[in-house]
């Protein structure tokens, strides 16, 4: 190594000042707060539980979102594009006679992942508005091809006659939602995990790079797009497996899944939440769906109105999200 | 293999670029030696930073080869003339902003390492890496400043931060666009010793405007005039040049 006679280990001012950066990735006690509320919410609110697997679900999905958005800097306005695929595959496979659920979410995943590692191929290769565009033509595309297929996918009535066999053919998914929230649990878990340990690694924090400078990413001798198709394959599954959840464990697949109406309402729970923190989704998507939920229940027709007001809140007082809004109050 | 090591660290055979009918790069033939302390100067518009972003691959020729040390790289992605040993600055400052300086330079170190594909293991467990970085910047004297963002650093640091960036990819040749461009006049003397410390296998080869630092480093001088070499000498070769002085010095002769 040419460099090599600049290696000094073990210089102490080196380890003082190098160690805190070292450990960067080490759990915070904070971070456990998302899944003792979960653990919590699922006690103390045993009749909220299908909205409560379905916001695990989509914390997943923007999740995913994050990843793409927030860590390596790529705009998109199609990534239910990935949710749709994964959910129409799992739900195509329940409703055609093969319900066993893991094997139909890990197929989810594997067809999104598909559809963004071919896709990503091309769209990658720009940037900004133009990449903007091209998300969003790869997802009206599939949506249209869904709505054509109806024989497969039932069009516009969406897909019938899903039929979810139990988990390990023994944890059937019940009516109050326990299974589908635990199974929801579960996947967003080991996804956080995976996710988590993906942003601390040097691939991470080199699409961290891309994100803050391409150019100089370039003239370090970062392959540029090969990492940012990985990260775009990587996010394509984790938004297909949350595609695959909620058509399991709603039993409805429909074109809704693959609108951009979809991709946008996932960009503006993660933005709520705050980009690029991991933990944006786990805070914008809960408010999002509850608010929405209670909204449409007290003002049926106008709920969209109190969302908007929320949203131009958010806006307006907390740039960067609920998560900038903390940062500042802490300083 | 004689061949090859006789063979320049860094050369371009008759490469040209236009952009409609701009030509930015007029048939340059240009040679760095292994080690060489080497100045491109030029008015502005000659052509200089195009020529940098030839060789390096950010800009395509439309006619002409690039080589580093013998081996023809025209063909060659940017990432890869990097893995040959080719680093540069840039004349703005192309940091990663919100980044500390240690982390710009321990992502420069991840890619030449290869280190940069782990998408598994936390970042801090290369230890090595981050250790190097540190070393790095604490031979640039930018110790304090190792774990604050860049953008929260005075112009001059960041211009050296800039270079430790380049340094951290173990160059066998680093081009410089314009290191001290900005930096208030004070401070530009840093800058000038730090050049003058790099080890002296690495060749240079440093655009400049600041006459000066031209003067004080370079051993061999390029004039680029419209695109083309105009002429490439000694500096009192090119300082005694009644045509350099007449497109260029005007009267900045140094004393």
């Amino acid at each position: 190594m040419a460099t090599e006679g600049l290696v000094r280990p073990g210089i102490s001012a080196g380890n003082g000042a190098t160690l805190a950066f070292a450990r960067r990735h080490r759990l915070h006690p904070l971070e456990a707060l998302p899944w003792v509320t979960a653990i919590a919410a699922f006690l103390l609110f045993p009749t909220y539980l299908p909205l409560g697997a379905q916001i695990l679900a989509t914390i997943l999905f923007a999740l995913s979102a994050d990843l793409v958005l927030g860590y390596a800097g790529i705009v998109t306005l199609g990534h239910a594009a990935f949710f749709g695929t994964g959910a129409y595959t799992a739900g195509i496979l329940a409703a055609n006679g093969w319900g066993e659920p893991i094997s139909g979410l890990l197929a989810g995943a594997l067809a999104s992942a598909a559809i963004g590692v071919v896709s990503g191929f091309i769209v990658l290769r720009t940037s900004g508005l133009a990449l903007l565009m091209q998300t969003l033509v790869v997802a009206t595309l599939l949506h249209e091809a869904a709505n054509r297929a109806s024989s497969i996918t039932g069009g516009d009535d969406g897909l019938q006659g899903m039929q979810v066999w139990p988990i390990f053919g023994v944890f059937r998914f019940d009516l109050f939602g326990r299974t589908a929230f635990i199974y929801c649990f579960v996947v967003l878990f080991l996804c956080w995990w995976l996710a988590r340990r993906i942003v601390h690694s040097p691939f991470g924090r080199s699409l961290t790079g891309i994100r803050e400078n391409v150019l100089r990413m370039h003239a370090i001798g970062a392959p540029v797009m090969r990492r940012r198709l990985v990260i775009y394959t990587i996010s394509a599954a984790f938004a297909g497996l949350a595609g695959a959840l909620i058509a399991q464990t709603t039993g409805f697949v429909g074109l809704g899944f693959l609108s951009l109406d979809r991709s946008g309402t996932v960009l503006i729970m993660l933005i709520i939440g705050g980009v690029g923190r991991l933990y944006g989704a786990f805070i914008g998507v809960p408010l999002y769906m509850i608010a929405q939920d209670r909204f449409s229940e007290v003002a049926p027709v106008y709920w969209y109105f109190w969302i908007g007001l929320l949203m131009v809140l958010v806006v307006v007082s907390a740039r960067g999200g609920i998560f900038g809004l903390v940062d500042r109050l802490r300083r | 293999m004689s061949e090859a090591a006789r063979s320049p660290a860094l050369e371009t055979r008759g490469l040209c670029k236009s952009f409609g009918a701009l030509q930015v790069a007029n048939s340059i033939d240009f040679r760095l030696e292994h080690g060489a302390r080497h100045a491109l100067i030029g008015p502005n518009g000659a052509g200089k930073t195009s020529f940098v972003n030839l060789v390096t691959g950010a800009l395509a020729p439309s006619a002409g080869q690039v080589l580093i040390d013998g081996t023809e790289v025209t063909d060659l992605p940017q990432s890869e003339r990097v893995k040959r040993g080719l680093a540069r600055t840039f004349q703005v400052t192309a940091l990663f902003r919100r980044l500390t300086a240690l982390e710009n330079v321990t992502l420069g170190i991840a890619e030449r390492e290869g280190v940069a594909d782990d998408l598994f293991w936390p970042s801090g467990r290369h230890q090595r890496v981050i250790e190097e970085a540190y070393a790095l910047l604490e031979s640039l004297d930018l110790a304090d400043d190792a774990l604050r963002p860049v953008n929260m650093l005075a112009y001059g640091r960041q211009r050296l931060v800039e270079i430790a960036v380049s340094l951290a990819l173990a160059p066998k040749v680093l081009l410089l666009d314009e290191p001290a461009a900005g930096v208030p006049s004070g401070e530009s003397g840093t800058i000038i010793e730090v050049i003058e410390r790099l080890p002296p296998e690495i060749a240079l080869l440093i655009i400049e405007h600041d006459m000066d630092l031209v003067f004080r480093v370079a051993q061999r001088i390029t004039v680029m005039v419209q695109g083309g070499v105009l002429v490439e000498g000694r500096p009192e070769e090119i300082a005694r040049d009644p045509e350099v002085r007449r497109v260029y010095l005007g009267e900045r002769t140094p004393s």
